[in-house]
Order: C-alpha cells, then structure tokens, then sequence
C-alpha cells in the first residue's frame, strides 16, 4: 500500500503535530487541569480547623452537599438550602441560554445580513459589549433595574406604577443579569456560523416552495448548528458556574452555587465541601455537555 | 420587512435573507445592550454623592479616581498581566493549532483537542478554586508571591479563546495554495512563512484579542488566585462593590469603557487597512 518512505513521512508529521502542542499542553497541565485533580483529592479528606485540609481520609465534604448535622440533635438533615441553590442554578442557566438564543439568533442573523459596510458597523456593536467588562456590564444593569434605577425612575415619573417594583435581589434579577451579560457571547459564533451560510440555498428553498418556516426549520437551522451548539455552550457553563453577577445582583440572598463554592472557602472554612462541591458542579456541565453533544448528533443522523 | 438603513439598489440576496420579526428583536437586542451601559456612564457625571440622586453635572468623580493610587496601581497591573498571558497564550495556541490541523488525523489528536478547549468545560469557579488549593501550597513551599501564577493562570484558560479562532482559520484555508507553493519548490519554511503565514494572520490577530479582552475581564480567578496587594481593575472594583457605592465606580467604568471603544476602533481601521 503505502511505501517505507510514506510511512516515515506520517510519522514525522504526527511526530511534529505532538511536538507543535507540546507548550499549549504543558501550560494547561500546570494551570488548569493539574490543579482540578487536586481539588478531586481535597474532596476525599477532611476539613482544616482553620481552612485547608488535613491529610486524613474523609467523605465528610461529599455528604456535607446533601446532608447537614443538625445544630441541636446532632442528626444529619437534608441540607435543604444547598439543593435550593443546586436548584435555582441549573433552572436560571436554561432560561439564559434560551433567552440569549431567542433573542441572539435574530440578532446575529440581522447583523450577518446587512451590506458589508452595515455589517461591520453593527458587528462593532456587538462586539463593544463583548469586550467590556463583565463586572461593568453587570453593574450597569444594576443600574437599570435597582429600586432607584433608570427603569423605576422612568415608571414613577409616568404615572404608570405608583411604588417601585422591586427586582433587584431576586432570581429575575439574577436572570436579567446573565441573559445581559452573555448574549454577546451568543450572537459571535452564531454570527459567524451564519456568515459562512450560502444565501444562494434560501433562493434554492423559497424557489422549491418552502415557507419560511420551512426554510428556517430545513435549511438555515442545520446548517448554523454548530454556531448554535458552540453559543449555547459559551452561555451555559459560564451562567451554572456564574459568580460574580449572582453576587452583585442577588445580594449575597441569592446564592447561586458558585457563591455556595466561595463560601466554603472564605467564612464556611471548610475546603473539602468547597471541593466536593466544585466536583459536583462539573459533573453537572459534564453531564449537560454529554447530553447536548449527544442529542445534536442524533439531529444530524436524523436528516441523513 | 422594510428596512431604511439598506440602499435601494441592493441585491437580490438580502431581500430573501430577511425572515419575519428578525429586526425587531435585532434593534430590541441593540438598545437593551446600550442603555445600561449609557446610564452607566451618565451617572458618571453626577455631582451627588450618592449614586440613587441626580445632583447636577461634575467631573469630581473622575478626578477622585484619577487621583486614586490604588486605582493606578491596579490598572497598570491588569494591563501587564493581559498583555503577558494573550502573548504566551497565542503563541502556543498558534503552534498547537498548527500542530492539530492540516494532518492526517492521528492518535492522541482528540486528547490534544479536549486538554486544549478543558478551560471551557470547566466553569471559572472551580478552575479558580483549583488554583487556588494549588497554588496556596506553591506559595507556601517556595515563598514567591509574584504576578507570575496570575499571568499563567490566565494564559491557560486564554489558550482556548486564541486557539478557536486560529484553528477555524486554519481549517477553512485552501490547502492547494500550499501544495502549489511545494510544487513551485518552495520550502517548508518559505511556504510557511509566504503563503500560510499571511493567510492565517487575520485568526492569530483575532486569537490574540479574544485572549487578551479575556483576562482583562477576568474577575474569579484573579480574585481567588492573587495574594495581597495584587488587586486588578477587576477585583479593584469588586471590593469597592462590597462598600457603600459612589459614582467613582462608575467614573473607572466608564474610563475603562472608553478605552475599550478606543481600542476596537483601532483595531477596527487596522483589520480594514490589511484587508485591501
């Protein structure tokens, strides 16, 4: 089949494809993927009077996520705010990500469609918001939707509500925050999956009488999923694991389970939970991830 | 759908291109995204101390920040950190990237390509928390608290943000124009540098950036990585936050916001100026 010589030359090749990674991968092993291994073995041993660990084998963080000593029996109980925060996490990150895509697909489309010119300077929009901080962007829907803010001040001067509505604090308000600050994370890819599209195929549908519908449904969607399945990535693991806008709009109330995390490490002081709580976070993306991965390649069977 | 923004004599295409209520929610989408971000800014100006009533037009806010050490500080900190971690992360995104691509497709490639894109799966939270039990030990075993673990925690998790876009750029690329440039007795390097180089520019650039906007707005792991005294604009922030708030937050955001836009536009006429 293939000689001695086209043999060497694949080896080479795959010899310089291992090398070429080489630097990438010896990073991300020291910074990224060494140390989650770590926090695996941090989950199995108990919890440090003062923080950190000692070297003793315990299961005490993994049953602290769904089981907690009762202060006066000394009994374990149900740790029912945990599972509330499990809870309120997995459900605000699917609305996220659905509202980002119903509302990010139109945008993308919109922008991809215009004149050239156009296009560049609505995608320079769009990319404004993605570059701006996500703690500043956070903190300026803050200002929208606080009891003082924008959205009440201009209500109340209207005439149309009489107190102010109070969102601030509240899983909407958490909701309205992500859904803000991680669409422009949906509209990039979804844009550029939308760019590559032949708009020749949609004169093909509309010519073979499809209805729009059918167009969207049959030609446009197929053919952008993997922008699609790249956003909602970009916006689903970032909102389960979101910390920062949990922790600015839900005032410390609304925990989501990043924040759980983080207390675990500051006043809780107990690291194994924290890491045994880290663990089950990833497991849940994990098991998101598989599921979608999944469920997209079925879509794709189905249509060949 | 009637849209006044487009010239008359446009083609065929984008008539057909247009799907019913997409602009609508397109413009919807483009005012929600800005009107914080203007309030935001004009609160900026606000001459009362507290950010709920409106006092009057002042730049006090802007001078008391300007006159911020700790504002200084942290700003200078934040850039050096982005602009060391996109540098190492682009370079060996782009190697990596040249490494997984273009080949026959070898063993160990997915493991390369899962290892390279890990920082994605991973929500930041746990990444930071894992940085954190690792690197506490470090710093406890060798006594250096230097900027060095914030600049390569986040190198690793901007590797992924370049690689994406370099790889999609070396997919997409025609690979005749290299076969034609072997065939023309180029060599490798001369074909490299000549013909892919040049082509996949535009991927490493944008790679480049991604990384770069990437930890400059990075909170988590800064927050939970650096030791005392390393606040970035970031966590600068994220502290004062904690506080009674002042329009000094919103004059460093809007500062910050500024030189975002500056930037972009920058880059913007740059790209444009490469493209002809």
């Amino acid at each position: 089949m293939s000689s001695p010589a086209e043999q060497a030359q694949i080896a080479q090749s795959v010899r310089n494809g291992w090398l070429l990674s080489t630097p990438a991968l010896i990073v991300l092993a020291f910074a990224s993927l060494g140390p989650l291994i770590i926090v695996i073995v941090y989950s199995f041993l108990a919890p440090g009077k003062y923080g950190n660990v000692e070297w003793a084998f315990s299961l005490s963080g993994w049953r602290g996520i769904i089981y907690t000593k009762d202060i006066f029996s000394d009994e374990y109980v149900l740790a029912d705010a945990h599972l509330a925060i499990f809870w309120r996490s997995i459900k605000l990150s699917f609305l996220t990500t659905l509202t980002t895509f119903a509302v990010g697909f139109p945008t993308a489309w919109f922008i991809a469609t215009r004149a050239p010119k156009a296009r560049a300077m609505w995608l320079f929009l769009i990319t404004i918001p993605f570059w701006t901080n996500l703690l500043i962007r956070t903190y300026a829907i803050n200002e929208v939707i606080r009891n003082e803010g924008l959205m009440n001040t201009v209500l109340l001067k209207l005439g149309l509500i009489t107190q102010p509505i109070v969102i601030i604090y509240t899983d909407i308000a958490v909701f309205i925050g992500m859904t803000y600050v991680y669409l422009p994370l949906m509209v990039l890819p979804l844009f550029a999956a939308i760019d590559r599209f032949d708009m020749k195929l949609l004169e093909a549908g509309y010519d073979l009488y499809a209805s729009r519908w059918q167009v969207l449904r049959r030609v446009i969607l197929p053919i952008v999923k993997p922008g699609i399945i790249a956003g909602s990535i970009l916006v689903f693991v970032p909102s389960l694991g979101a910390y920062v806008t949990p922790r600015v709009l839900g005032g410390g109330k609304q925990m989501m389970i990043g924040n759980l995390i983080d207390l675990q490490f500051g006043q809780g002081r107990n690291w194994p939970l924290g890491a045994a709580l880290s663990m089950t976070l990833l497991m849940i993306v994990t098991i998101a991830l598989l599921i979608y991965v999944r469920y997209a390649n079925k879509e794709t069977g189905g249509h060949g | 759908m009637a849209n006044p923004s487009l010239k008359p004599q446009r083609k065929r295409a984008f008539s057909v291109a247009n799907l019913p209520g997409f602009t609508t929610i397109a413009i919807v989408a483009f005012v929600a995204l800005y009107l914080p971000i203007i309030t935001l800014a004009a609160y900026s100006f606000n001459a009362s101390q507290s950010v709920a009533v409106w006092g009057g037009f002042s730049l006090d806010w802007y001078a008391k920040a300007w006159a911020n050490d700790q504002v200084k500080d942290a700003t200078v900190r934040s850039l050096i950190i982005a602009v060391s971690a996109s540098l190492i992360a682009t370079a060996v995104a782009t190697m990596a990237a040249l490494g997984t691509t273009r080949r026959r497709s070898f063993k160990g490639q997915t493991f390369i390509y899962v290892v390279i894109n890990q920082p994605l799966m991973v929500p930041e939270i746990v990444s930071a928390v894992a940085l954190l039990i690792f690197f506490s030990s470090i710093k406890v075993a060798t006594g250096y608290t230097g900027l060095g673990y914030l600049i390569i925690a986040h190198a690793a998790f901007c590797i992924p943000f370049a690689y994406l876009p370099i790889r999609a750029r070396l997919e997409g690329m025609d690979l005749s124009l290299e076969t034609a440039a072997a065939d023309l007795y180029a060599t490798p390097w001369q074909t490299f540098r000549k013909v892919t180089l040049p082509i996949l520019a535009p991927g490493v650039m944008a790679g480049a950036m991604l990384a770069f906007v990437i930890s400059l707005d990075d909170v988590v792991i800064t927050e939970f990585v650096k030791s005392g005294g390393q606040d970035t604009l970031p966590t600068y922030m994220l502290g004062q936050m904690r506080r009674q708030l002042t329009p000094e937050i919103n004059a460093i955001s809007s500062m910050l916001l500024a030189l975002t836009v500056v930037l972009l536009t920058l880059f913007f006429l740059l790209t444009r100026k490469n493209d002809q």
